[in-house]
């Protein structure tokens, strides 16, 4: 990690000229297209787990039921666009308020009587489990089959695009403004409220943090981030459908890759996305055809691994990595 | 796809026979409800861990007993000689090789490594089973009986009938035996239960065994009127939740009301409306449940 700010400017700047240049040279490369591709969704994972991070790793609100926001944006954007005509750029806004004030509502109901711990847990699933069942029996919005975002050719105005660079330029602003969010509430008010909360409840109310205050917060401003993902799931996918959002898979999915980075760490989720999503990705490519939910299986056996093997994920080991060279330099040995 | 639906019956006017109908399976399937719930409650009272597996123990079960039936030829009340056993050394093997190393860790992580093996054991037997939907033909599939334009289906009362004698049997245990004695002092106090010379792991392995057994119950008592798919615990594990939740985390009795509960709300939706909406209702009392009696039917309002 740097200390130095201007080394650290440097670094962000670095990183995201390489990341921009990436498709450019992606072109020369054969099936280039497809890691493209790849790039995409992990660019995308690494969004939405930095945005369940808020919620889940900082104020430490372990929500399981993340589709619901992620199905709210993307479902408002495409019921929006394909029944209305309504350019998903502005659909997106509509579902993150969507998104925001369900949020909210959830939160203040399930905080205001303190459930903690299991009980979010539990009341986060049976919402997204409702939601699925609710949407499946509503033939406006596609029932169980789903809403299909319907091509009307190349048009940025109506967030559809030709080329597979396009989706990665915006998926890459997406990540990047989560990152600077997530990274800046770290350091904000908030996000030392927030910690606080996760840390210790009865110590930081006793210091004057609103509790209630903080976790409904935490969970819209989650939420919201989440929706605005989910339409561009959408647009990309070209399709919703409930489970595909609304079910267990999505959910544990978002969440998965922030555990496996490191809770609670600005940069955790994206290293987590970074380091998964292809390791999915590929594995689905190869045998997702003879063997349907292949990757659920991989993912579901890494959570195991890591919740028994190392807890505190990748972050976690660096740290540990980093601090043992700190120890061995104070010691005076090479 | 709506379990326990009415099938042909649906097809009648809404009637008072229509909606007795739906009462009297709704309570032969609440009782399968509340054994199976009864054995999430057990593992949760005895050591604080919520099991999000438990739905996929139970597909497993499912799939012992229907390859039992179908490729070993038994009577499906035979096979519960095959499944209780089979899932209590399921269950304590899993609980020896993963929930023992994360007893002490914050529940979250608990939560976690459940979840992750549901995801796993339900995408093994996608792999292995495809998403086949399967349905073992048994003499007891066609037995009805007419009570006063009621259909009184075998399969469904039997299963009621062996379910609530499960629990009764599993209540004497924990009441009236050394072993049960154990277990409930390991679940009130761990340490002192310790203290008293309670091996108290050995005993978590046992609680978690036998709650997994009441699975391998159920499983064979739904085998004859219920199908087998790789997706069917995502359904009862949701549904076992609910229950424990709504009969208070941990309470015996408290799971075995509930179960019925909540089998009669589903079935009586199911008859009033369409589709899968009726399920709606089940989770709206859950969440109604969360938010305002976090402790259950039984249990003290918290403050």
């Amino acid at each position: 990690m740097t200390r130095s700010p201007l080394l650290r400017i440097a670094a962000i700047g670095g990183g995201l000229l390489a990341l921009g240049l990436l498709p450019l040279a992606l072109q020369r490369v054969s099936r280039g297209e497809y890691y493209l591709h790849v790039l995409t969704l992990v660019l995308l994972y690494a969004y939405l787990s930095t945005a369940w991070n808020i919620l889940g790793g900082y104020a430490g609100q372990h929500s399981l039921g993340h589709g619901i926001f992620l199905g709210l944006g993307a479902y408002t954007s495409t019921l929006l666009f394909s029944r209305f005509g309504v350019t998903p750029w502005l659909g997106m806004w509509a579902g993150a308020v969507l998104a925001g004030a369900v949020g909210a509502f959830i939160g203040f109901l399930c905080f205001r009587y303190g459930l903690r711990g299991p009980y979010f847990a539990l009341a986060t699933i049976a919402i997204a489990e409702a939601m699925r069942y609710v949407v499946s029996n509503i033939p406006y919005l596609g029932g169980a089959r789903g809403l299909e975002v319907v091509w009307k050719g190349h048009n940025p105005a109506i967030f559809q695009f030709s080329g597979k660079a396009w989706y990665y330029y915006i998926a890459l602003l997406l990540a990047a403004g989560c990152l600077a969010i997530s990274a800046w509430l770290q350091r904000s008010r908030l996000g030392y409220w927030m910690v606080a909360v996760r840390e210790n409840e009865d110590a930081a109310a006793a210091l004057g943090v609103d509790l209630v205050r903080t976790k409904v917060l935490a969970t819209v401003v989650s939420a919201v981030l989440t929706a605005l993902g989910g339409t561009f799931y959408a647009q990309y996918f070209t399709f919703v459908n409930p489970s595909s959002v609304f079910g267990e898979g999505p959910s544990v999915q978002i969440l998965l890759y922030s555990i496996i980075g490191g809770l609670g760490t600005a940069w955790g989720s994206a290293i987590g996305a970074l380091v998964l999503v292809p390791i999915a990705e590929f594995t689905r490519a190869r045998l997702g055809g003879t063997f349907a939910g292949v990757h659920l299986l991989i993912y579901g056996a890494i959570l195991m691994l890591v919740m028994l093997f190392m807890p505190q994920g990748i972050m976690g080991l660096i740290r540990r990595a980093a601090s043992r060279t700190r120890l061995r330099r104070q010691e005076g040995r090479p | 796809m709506a379990p326990f639906s009415l099938g042909p019956l649906r097809m009648r006017k809404m009637s008072t026979s229509l909606l007795a109908q739906a009462a009297v399976n709704g309570l032969f399937v609440g009782g399968v409800f509340a054994l199976i719930s009864i054995g999430l409650t057990l593992i949760w009272g005895v050591m604080r861990i919520i099991n999000f597996a438990h739905g996929e123990f139970l597909m497993i079960g499912m799939y012992i007993a229907y390859f039992a039936v179908v490729r070993g030829g038994l009577d499906p009340y035979l096979t519960l000689l095959v499944t209780i056993p089979a899932l209590f050394l399921i269950g304590a093997l899993i609980f020896w090789g993963t929930i023992r190393p994360v007893l002490t860790a914050p529940s979250m992580n608990q939560i976690l490594l459940t979840v992750g093996l549901s995801l796993v054991l339900q995408n093994l037997a996608l792999v292995f089973f495809k998403a086949d939907v399967l349905f073992a033909q048994t003499p007891y599939g066609k037995m009805n009986y007419h009570i006063g334009g009621v259909v009184i289906e075998m399969p469904k009362l039997l299963a009621f009938v062996g379910s609530i004698l499960a629990a009764s049997l599993l209540y004497w245990l924990l009441q009236s035996t050394d072993l049960g004695r154990a277990i409930r002092a390991a679940s009130q106090n761990s340490r002192a239960a310790q203290l008293m010379g309670i091996h108290v792991r050995q005993t978590y392995l046992i609680a978690f065994g036998i709650g997994s057994a009441c699975l391998g119950v159920a499983a064979s008592l739904m085998i004859p009127f219920y199908y087998v798919s790789p997706t069917v615990g995502l359904f009862f594990g949701t549904i076992a939740f609910v229950i424990v939740v709504l009969g208070g985390m941990g309470n015996f009795l408290g799971a075995l009301v509930a179960g019925i509960i909540i089998g009669l709300t589903e079935s009586l939706g199911a008859a009033i409306l369409p589709g899968s909406l009726a399920r709606v209702f089940t989770f709206a009392i859950f969440v109604l449940f969360l938010l305002f009696r976090p402790t259950g039917i039984f249990g003290r309002r918290q403050g």
